[in-house]
Order: structure tokens, then sequence, then C-alpha cells
């Protein structure tokens, strides 16, 4: 530590902290307490009767919420499970190979580009013409060839759509999981892969005796950070679908109870709902910076 | 045995060959139908290019010409680069200082503070947004670009800080005691010798955030709205995509557009944020 007097500290880090507890702290607090008044836009405004738990008994009882709430549940679920497990595998693939620079940069580059261009993007996979016309969308494209009809990708409820447009996510995001599982499959000593190669075992048993445990406390940091991403997922929504045939997300939803019911106070119970979800991962991401700190 | 070794490795190469192709399609897809006329992406898919590749005339620029000047969204570019540098340098410029403070100095509740840091990483912002619209509007600051530069630095600064921090925590002492014994302050010692040391770090910082800012949609939805004088290009598009969903020939000129410089800086620039994104978790 340095000497610097007892004010010079506050003169560094006062700024960054002024900001987040006016952009963060504070509103985290007055949503939760906003969460059990009614529709009105400020809480010292009108409509803003105390309604006790009315607001959570929506989050947890509408029709739509509940629709919301089981996306969210597969998006967390098919969303990090492919991810990782893609991530993983091409990671693990990619090092065998001579031309790995190159295919990791075209897996990757989706993580540079914005959510609304993804959607463009997808949006046209997944175009969709009657029989009568010739098929735009590559995958109808496919389809159609194949002999078959074509499907309304974004449309088909409940399990088409809602995978079409996790599709879009895992499309994005692979990449940076690789990143990261590359990184520390390279850490791993070829020796020990050696070895056990020696031994006799091939190359599936390298994998799952030797490289998947030694990787398990990145897939768990991969993994957590994936689901906290996911559970906030609204862009990918709002923009191919808006929630439209049985796709709705609690973030777009919140959303939607904000801009275009104006219903404060229930837009704030649902996003506590998503904060409600997200603390566990909170409280994970601190105990392992102590952890960390604790080894330095 | 040549031959078994390439046989036993056909399974490895074909599994590449295909999530490359399923990654790289999309794209393809996207930039090939921005460049037809509208009359042919409505009669056929994009891959019908292929077979006449090489006979001309099928391409054009007019696409992007059209939706730069009749869609606004060359309009839409400028303001995306007035939202994001601006906000980004602040970020930046910010989570240095307090990098720098949490790191090196000793102060009461320094790690409290900065376990809070840690946590609000991962905050969903849906829980900022109401209590700070009602005082936006009361300072006049929703619909501006200082009000959606401080939003973004705000919320980009947990993330940031903890970037940075972990890069300055692993600077040797022995570069503070010497500039001490030459009667450097801390403020000097900041300038002079942690900033120069740390650039690197700052550069994927910077990445991170230029990119997350502009490729933001949420947080300019809620704090600027759809006034297209103040709308980046995700917001341009959005609603793009609202109103003239079957115009494909400008939605996708209009995505290739905002993917063009997050592109250029991915590509220039892809150890930076490769290192950003190993040095910490990530927010979303």
């Amino acid at each position: 530590m340095l000497h610097t007097g007892r004010w010079r500290p506050w003169m560094f880090v006062g700024p960054a902290l002024v900001l987040i507890v006016f952009f963060l702290v504070y509103p985290t607090i007055m949503t939760i307490a906003r969460s059990f008044f009614g529709r009105g836009a400020s809480l010292f405004g009108p409509n803003t009767e105390f309604v006790g738990f009315a607001n959570w008994r929506y989050a947890f009882t509408n029709k739509t919420m509940l629709t919301s709430l089981r996306n969210n549940a597969l998006w967390a679920v098919l969303f990090t499970t492919c991810t990782v497990g893609f991530g993983l595998l091409l990671a693990v693939m990619l090092d065998r190979v001579r031309y790995e620079k190159i295919v990791k940069s075209v897996i990757f580059v989706p993580a540079a580009i914005s959510m609304v261009g993804a959607s463009v993007i997808w949006k046209f996979i997944y175009a969709y013409r009657p029989a009568s016309m010739n098929q735009i969308g590559v995958l109808n494209a496919i389809v159609v060839g194949l002999g078959g009809q074509p499907i309304g990708w974004l449309i088909e409820r409940p399990w088409v759509n809602n995978i079409c447009l996790i599709a879009v996510g895992i499309w994005m995001w692979t990449g940076f999981c690789m990143v990261i599982f590359s990184a520390a499959y390279k850490n791993i000593p070829k020796q020990l892969m050696e070895a056990a190669r020696m031994d006799g075992a091939n190359e599936w048993h390298v994998f799952w005796m030797i490289i998947l445990p030694l990787l398990v406390p990145t897939v768990a940091v991969v993994g957590t950070t994936m689901v906290v991403t996911v559970l906030k997922v609204f862009d990918i929504v709002y923009v191919m679908t808006n929630g439209n045939y049985g796709t709705e997300v609690i973030a777009n939803r919140m959303y939607k109870e904000m801009f275009n019911f104006f219903n404060y106070g229930r837009a704030s119970a649902i996003a506590v709902v998503l904060l409600i979800l997200i603390v566990p991962f909170m409280i994970v991401n601190i105990r392992r910076f102590v952890a960390q700190e604790g080894g330095r | 045995m040549n031959l078994r070794r390439i046989m036993a490795r056909t399974p490895l190469h074909l599994t590449i060959f295909v999530f490359a192709a399923m990654w790289l399609i999309p794209t393809l897809g996207l930039l090939i139908t921005s460049l037809r006329d509208p009359t042919s992406i409505a009669a056929s898919g994009w891959w019908t290019v292929f077979p006449k590749l090489f006979s001309g005339g099928q391409f054009s620029l007019e696409n992007y010409v059209g939706v730069i000047q009749q869609q606004g969204l060359g309009y839409a570019f400028f303001n995306s680069l007035r939202i994001s540098i601006p906000a980004t340098l602040i970020s930046t410029f910010i989570a240095s200082f307090a990098a720098f403070g949490f790191a090196w100095m000793q102060f009461p509740g320094r790690r409290i503070l900065f376990m809070l840091l840690v946590g609000l990483m991962v905050i969903p912002l849906q829980m900022t947004f109401i209590p700070i619209l009602p005082i936006y509007s009361k300072l006049g600051l929703t619909g501006t670009f200082p009000g959606i530069w401080l939003a973004h630095t705000a919320y980009g600064l947990p993330l940031a800080t903890y970037l940075v921090h972990n890069f300055m925590v692993a600077i040797p002492k022995d570069l503070f005691d010497s500039a001490s014994i030459d009667g450097a302050s801390p403020i000097t010692t900041f300038w002079r010798i942690v900033i120069p040391i740390s650039v690197p770090a700052l550069a994927s910082v910077f990445i991170f955030q230029f990119l997350w800012i502009w490729n933001d949609l949420l947080v300019a939805l809620v704090y600027l709205g759809a006034k297209p004088a103040v709308a980046p290009l995700t917001v341009n598009i959005a609603n793009m995509v609202t109103n003239m969903g079957r115009n494909w020939e400008l939605l996708t000129a209009a995505a290739f557009v905002s993917m063009v410089l997050p592109l250029v800086v991915f590509f220039s620039l892809q150890r930076y944020f490769v290192r950003g994104i190993l040095a910490g978790s990530v927010k979303g």
C-alpha cells in the first residue's frame, strides 16, 4: 500500500463511487421498494398507493409472465449447455489442426457485432414464404429442397420458435466460451496427456479423465457467466418477435410494462424477479473474488 | 499408416468444417443480400448468385446509398459515434482512477466497497431504470447525449474498474518506492508510472466498453427513446425491423452498416479484446 493520507484515496475512488451509488445502488433499493406500490411513474407522484404483494402476485401468476419464466428457464438450460459444450469442443478440437487461428476468428466474430445486427442476420435465415413461391431463407430452402413444407420458424410455438431464438444467442456467444476454454486448455501441461496416451488411453478417455477435470473451474466460471448473460436476454427477443407467439422473456416483459403499459409498479416487481434469479450468481462471484484475494 | 492417420482425422476436420460453415453462412447471406437489388432478393435466394458470380450486374451499392440517405442511417451512425466515444473515454478514465485507488491505497471500507463492485458487475440494468427516469426528466437529461454518457459510464464502471484493478495490483511495488523517494506525489505517480504501464489493460477495457456501448440497444431505448435526432444505429435498425420487416434490401444493408466498425475494431485489435475477456468475467 502507498502512504497517501486520509483524503487522497477518496479523490481516486470518489467519482466512481458517486456514479455507482447514483446509477446502481440507489435505484436497486428504490426498485425493490417500488414493487410494493401502484403504477405511477414516480414513487413520490400520483397513483403510487401501497398495494402489498399485488405486483408480485401478478409477476408469478399472469399467463404471459408464466410463459416468460418458462422461456427464461429454457434459454438458461439450452443456451448455457450449447455455448459451454460447443465452446469446449471447439477449443479442444481446434488445438489439433493447423488452421486453428482462422476458424477461431470465424467462430468468435459474432461476439463483436450487436444483437440487433445478429437478429437481422438470423431473421433472414428464418424467412418464410408460402410453398408456391421461391424460398429466400436458407432454412426453408433446405426444407423445401428435401421435399417438405416451408415452416414459420418464428411463429411455430412453443418449441420451434423459442429454440430458433436461442440459436441466435448460441451463435453469438459460443466464440466467447471457446476463447476462454482454449486459453485454459493450452495451460494444461501436454506431458499429462502424453503420459495417458502412452498408457494406452484413447482420445475419448484423455478428454474425460484428464482434460475435463482440469477444466472444471473454468467451466464453472464460464457457465455462470453464460447463465447470468442469458437471464437478462432482451435484444434478440425484442427485435425478432417482440415476445409474440409465446416467446416472451422476463426482460422484454419488464420493458413492455414500463413503456407500453406504463405500469411502473409491475415493471419493478418483474425487475426484482430478475434480480432474485441473479443474486445467487452475485454471491458466487463475490465468494470467488474473496477466495482469490486470500490466495494472493 | 499415413492413410490411416488421414482417415482417423477426417471426423475432426469434418466437424470443424460444419461449425465454421454454420458460423460463416449467416453473415455471408447478409452481405450478399445487401448487395442485390430488391427484385432479385424477392425472386430468389441469395445463394443463386453463385453460378453466375463473375458474369457481373448482380451486385450494387444502391441499397447502402438508400439506407444512408433515406432511412437516416448515416445520421444514426454519427449518433452512435457521438454516444460511444465520449462514454467509453469517460468510463475508462474514471475506472482507472478508481482501480488505482482500490489497488494501492488504504482507506476505510476499501474491501467492502470493492466486494460491492464485484457484486454489481452482474446486476440486471432493469433494476435501475424506473427510479432514474423521473430524476432524468426533472434534470432534462432524457434524450440527451450527456444523459446517456453518464448512464453508460456508470453501468460500465464495475467491470472496467475490476479489470484494470486486476492489472494494477500486479505492478511491482518497487516502482512506487523509487518514485516516492524521488518525491513524486500519488497523482504524479499515477500519470507518470501507473497509466503508461497499464496501457495494455486500458486498451482492453476501452475496446470492451466501446463495443458494448456501440452494440447496446436497451440503455439507448430507455434513456434516449426513438427520437431520430439522437437515436443510435441499434435503435434505428430495430425500428426498421418493426416497420419494414419485408424490405430485406434495406434491413440487410442497415445491419451491415452497423457491423462495419465493430468488425474493423475486432480484427485490428483482437489481441486486446481476447485479453479483456480472459482477464475477468463479463457483464451483460
